[in-house]
């Protein structure tokens, strides 16, 4: 039986932190609860039209879906258990940030199939949380983290953020080692990116720049800082049993997260909610994004007689063979394992190595990729240099 | 239908830059209905959309205008727009050659400028009628009597009846009219004589070949006459004749004497036309031809190289069609190792070489490599020859160097005495030689200075304006050359030597120079896997030096919940900046880079 992988966005927050650009924003109770019935409506509609594929991992994600009110959030949940029926097979995953969990609130969730929680905690320095404009403490995180240990729930990710104003190597250390004290099963770490449009935007903007030209900057941690943070922190994950198998995302054995994985790996998802994404067919969807027309959309008056590739999207881009070559490449690439070389040439006919052949060469030359046991990876220094190598497989 | 000759009044506009000309331009147009009100765009002179948006004129342009008067005749106004910038003193002149009196626009709040007094002398220098007008008489600085004044004292010329206009609100235009017919003399010229038109213009068509714009000063041009073209020998036959509308050509039956107009004879061959040439009947010549005018060097060089070296042939081709209304564009193939093949353009000054850049860029939609723009050097060789070098990497080898000369300018600038002192230190920065400096009037001062071309084409302008808060004003002409202590300052970049950024610099700026090159390089150049060396040198000596670090970290993580487009676009934004480099050995180049030398200056 075909599978798909589900993302649900839940694009409400407490409060807006000052480097996110992600389709969320703090909303009233009644605002919350229309969109919850429409998204409810779209998960029905859309589901029933691939109900002859089985749900393999559910992902709740925001915004903060944890900051939904009870009722808003057990109306969901039980929709979704509802609808995609998921067992105890179904890697399900539920987003939460510190500061909205309640213990009936993981309940709820235990009740209605969650079996994964991914954790925003960010930084385990106060400051630095304040700085984020984060609504938690670091101690807060840990009642909530040992809560939902006491409810249950045995695989978590906890989420950091790297390279933060005025953080060095050992500020950043500190914080993981605080974070991996806690014992989750998975950890993901990106560094901070400063998004056009956000507070830290105009903070930092001038810093971004120097940075790219390798000159002193004056809030964010400098190239060499990065790099050395990004050693350390890669050593000591190895050395506590955490296995890289993505570019931002360490996981103990057996416990790497299947939904994200699928990402890369190119697998169908059914993105439901705002501007959510979807990937099915080989046709990347886009949701609407403005929020009173997305609850239009998902109306209770909706006529249903379309394919779901033709229902209303916000973007729609089939792709062609080419664009999935570059994909595998660039999405194949960000994991560990890499693009399998016998996959690429079952796939579109043609081996890796002649359509990118100079772009092959060029990085195992240079170090930043090797070819091992039938399979094109980036090297740790690869990693580092990714967006170099990413963009090498785009064609012109 | 016969055109009463002493009804025509050909003229046209000069001002200083941004004192309203081209706004007058569209107010006489406006108002001898000329265009509806549907066809009226504001400056419907500035046709390219580049002047519009630069709010200057760069080419010529011409419209006939009826005007019935207030003495109840009608008059044909033919009106010649002239640009403004120092650098088309040339457009100007041929526009001049066309015209029997110029008006005058002189802004109320500004008064004379040095572009004001150039422009003046100019038309003089072509016994034109001069027809002064102030204009801006809505602005709460303005002084329209204070200027009268001015323009009488510092020009010579009387001021007192000089139309107070605003030809933004529309004031007292009527006045200018009238007095374009009172003051403006009529054409003279027998239109029974042998042919003599003077061509003043010319641009191309991709269906009719070149469209010569003229002046006839003699006799009478007709479709279907056999003409001659007296100093290219060039003979073809008039396909047709007319007149300016406003943006449009209109046929008519002929032009005579005294009139202005167009014709058409299929010439498909470019270089058969030629702007200041005078055209004449095959089968009853004039004697001799017009004086034309004087023809302009080019004063500032650099290479022009297609960002794709396929385009090559399309720059060729679009070069070609430029030059035909501009010929003091001049070009020749050139090789650069760094850029491949492309050509050394010569320019008026620093405004002509971006607007031809931005020419290229937006009527022929190619994607430009320039590089630093030079002056012309004189280098006097020890074997007695002179060559005269426009391309740095030309320069002889030093052992057979007797000595260099370097163009020098004679600057004239007009600024307010507050910032006398500001401008006299820029200038001795710039190795002026003071010459001298005369009080217009209690607050303004005339500065006159002797200035190396090569120390104002970059950013003097620039400079002089911020120095000035923007009061000071500018304009200067070639003197001579002079002696000079000049070095070739080469650019390594990991260790080769790039030819497209040498360049000759005063000796004893070569050290301050190549430093801040070398800054500007290592900010321009991205950082690659490796570390790269930015090095300056001078006769093989190293004298400055930067290094491009080596890049250690570039990641993009961040995942956007499965939002694989926004990612591609990412990697497609950063792709982009890397097609607009070139790759010189194993190091790529933004193409910006090759300008950096402009750029020195900015802090």
């Amino acid at each position: 039986m075909e599978t798909i992988m589900v993302y649900i966005h839940v694009p409400f927050c407490v409060k807006k932190c000052l480097y996110c650009d992600f389709l969320s924003a703090p909303a009233d109770e009644k605002s919350q609860s229309l969109y919850v019935d429409a998204l409810i409506r779209e998960m029905e509609r859309k589901y029933n039209k691939l109900k002859d594929r089985r749900v393999k991992t559910i992902f709740i994600g925001g915004g903060t879906p944890s900051s939904l009110s009870e009722e808003n959030l057990s109306k969901l949940l039980s929709a979704v258990r509802d609808v995609l029926k998921p067992d105890c097979e179904t890697e399900y995953t539920m987003e939460c940030n510190p500061g909205t969990l309640s213990e009936s609130k993981l309940k709820t969730a235990k009740k209605y199939g969650v079996n994964r929680l991914s954790i925003g905690l960010q930084s385990m320095d106060n400051d630095e949380l304040k700085l984020l404009g984060r609504i938690h403490s670091a101690e807060e995180f840990e009642e909530n983290y040992l809560l939902a240990r006491e409810c249950g729930f045995d695989n978590i990710n906890i989420d950091l953020i790297s390279s933060l104003p005025g953080q060095n190597k050992e500020a950043f250390m500190n914080s993981l080692r605080k974070a991996i004290a806690m014992s989750p099963e998975h950890i993901s770490v990106y560094s901070l990116i400063v998004e056009e449009g956000t507070e830290f935007y105009d903070r930092y903007h001038d810093d971004v720049l120097k940075r790219d030209r390798g000159e002193k900057t004056l809030f964010l941690p400098d190239e060499d800082t990065e790099y050395e943070t990004g050693v350390a922190l890669r050593e000591y994950l190895k050395s506590a049993g955490y296995n890289r198998y993505e570019i931002s995302n360490y996981a103990l054995d057996g416990r790497e997260c299947t939904h994200n994985k699928g990402y890369w790996q190119r697998k169908d998802y059914l993105g439901l909610g705002l501007g959510a994404a979807s990937f099915i067919d080989k046709t990347r969807y886009k949701n609407e994004v403005n929020i009173k027309e997305y609850i239009k959309i998902n109306g209770d008056n909706v006529i249903d007689n379309l394919p779901l590739c033709d229902e209303p999207y916000f973007e729609k881009t089939e792709l062609s063979a080419m664009e999935e070559m570059e994909e595998t490449m660039f999405l194949g690439l960000r994991m560990t394992e890499g693009v399998n070389l016998l996959d690429f040439k079952e796939k579109f006919g043609v081996d890796m190595k002649n359509v990118y052949h100079s772009q092959t060469e060029e990085l195992v030359m240079n170090g930043l990729a090797e070819i091992e046991d039938g399979c094109f990876r980036l090297t740790d220094r690869g990693f580092d240099l990714g967006n170099y190598a990413f963009g090498m497989f785009l064609f012109d | 239908m016969s055109i009463d000759q002493s009804k025509i009044r050909n003229f046209c506009i000069i001002a200083h830059i941004d004192h309203g000309k081209s706004t007058l331009a569209d107010r006489i147009i406006e108002k001898t209905g000329t265009l509806t009100d549907r066809e009226m765009q504001s400056q419907v002179l500035d046709n390219m959309d580049l002047e519009r948006e630069r709010g200057i004129t760069i080419k010529s342009q011409a419209v006939r205008i009826i005007y019935k008067a207030k003495d109840g005749e009608e008059y044909i106004f033919n009106l010649i727009d002239t640009p403004g910038h120092v650098d088309f003193n040339y457009e100007v002149s041929r526009s001049l050659a066309a015209c029997d009196g110029a008006i005058l626009v002189v802004d109320a709040a500004q008064g004379v400028e040095a572009q004001t007094l150039a422009n003046v002398y100019l038309a003089l220098d072509h016994d034109l009628d001069v027809m002064p007008v102030i204009n801006k008489i809505d602005l709460p600085s303005a002084m329209p009597d204070e200027v009268a004044k001015e323009i009488e004292d510092v020009i010579g010329i009387e001021a007192s009846d000089a139309p107070r206009i605003s030809a933004k609100t529309g004031i007292n235009i009527d006045e200018v009219l009238e007095q374009i017919v009172a003051k403006i003399p009529a054409p003279v010229g027998d239109k029974n004589k042998p042919l003599q038109a003077l061509i003043f213009d010319a641009l191309y068509d991709a269906y009719r070949g070149v469209i010569v714009f003229v002046r006839i000063k003699e006799g009478t041009l007709k479709a279907g006459m056999r003409i001659k073209m007296m100093a290219t020998g060039a003979e073809e036959e008039v396909v047709e004749v007319g007149y300016f509308g406003a943006g449009r050509f209109i046929p008519c039956d002929e032009l005579s004497a005294g009139m202005v107009g167009y014709f058409t004879a299929s010439i498909k061959e470019v270089s058969k036309t030629r702007v200041g040439d005078t055209v004449t009947d095959t089968a009853r010549p004039c004697d001799k031809p017009l004086p034309g005018y004087k023809k302009v060097n080019p004063m500032v060089y650099c290479g022009i190289y297609p960002a794709d070296s396929a385009k090559y042939g399309d720059l060729r081709d679009a070069l070609e069609k430029l030059q035909i209304n501009d010929a003091s564009l001049q070009y020749e193939p050139e090789t650069s190792l760094a850029l491949g093949f492309g050509f050394r353009c010569g320019f008026l000054g620093l405004l002509h070489l971006e607007i031809i850049q931005e020419r290229l860029e937006r009527e022929f939609a190619l994607d430009l490599v320039t590089t630093a723009p030079g002056v012309v050097y004189h280098i006097y060789k020890t074997d007695g020859t002179m060559i005269e070098l426009t391309n740095p990497s030309n320069l002889p080898d030093p052992s057979e160097i007797d000595y260099m000369e370097e163009p020098i300018v004679s600057a004239e600038i007009m600024v307010t005495s507050d910032f006398v002192g500001a401008i006299m230190t820029l200038c001795q920065e710039r190795r002026g030689v003071y010459k001298s400096m005369e009080y217009i009037e209690e607050t303004r001062a005339l500065l006159k200075y002797d200035l190396p071309l090569n120390e104002i084409i970059y950013d003097f302008f620039d400079a002089l304006k911020s120095r000035s808060r923007g009061y000071a004003s500018f304009d200067y002409e070639l003197k001579g050359y002079e002696k000079s202590d000049l070095v070739k300052l080469d650019i390594l970049i990991n260790r080769e030597q790039i030819d497209a950024l040498s360049f000759i610099v005063f000796k004893e700026s070569a050290y301050e120079r190549g430093r801040r090159m070398c800054e500007r390089l290592k900010e321009e150049i991205p950082r690659h896997l490796f570390e790269i060396p930015i090095q300056a040198a001078v006769g093989g000596k190293i004298i400055a030096r930067e290094t491009v670090r080596a890049m250690r970290k570039d990641v993009l993580a961040k995942c956007y919940g499965g939002d694989i487009s926004r990612k591609k676009k990412l990697l497609e934004k950063q792709k982009e900046g890397k097609k607009r480099m070139r790759q010189v050995g194993n190091v790529e180049i933004p193409q910006e880079a090759f300008m950096s030398v402009l750029k020195l200056d900015e802090e």
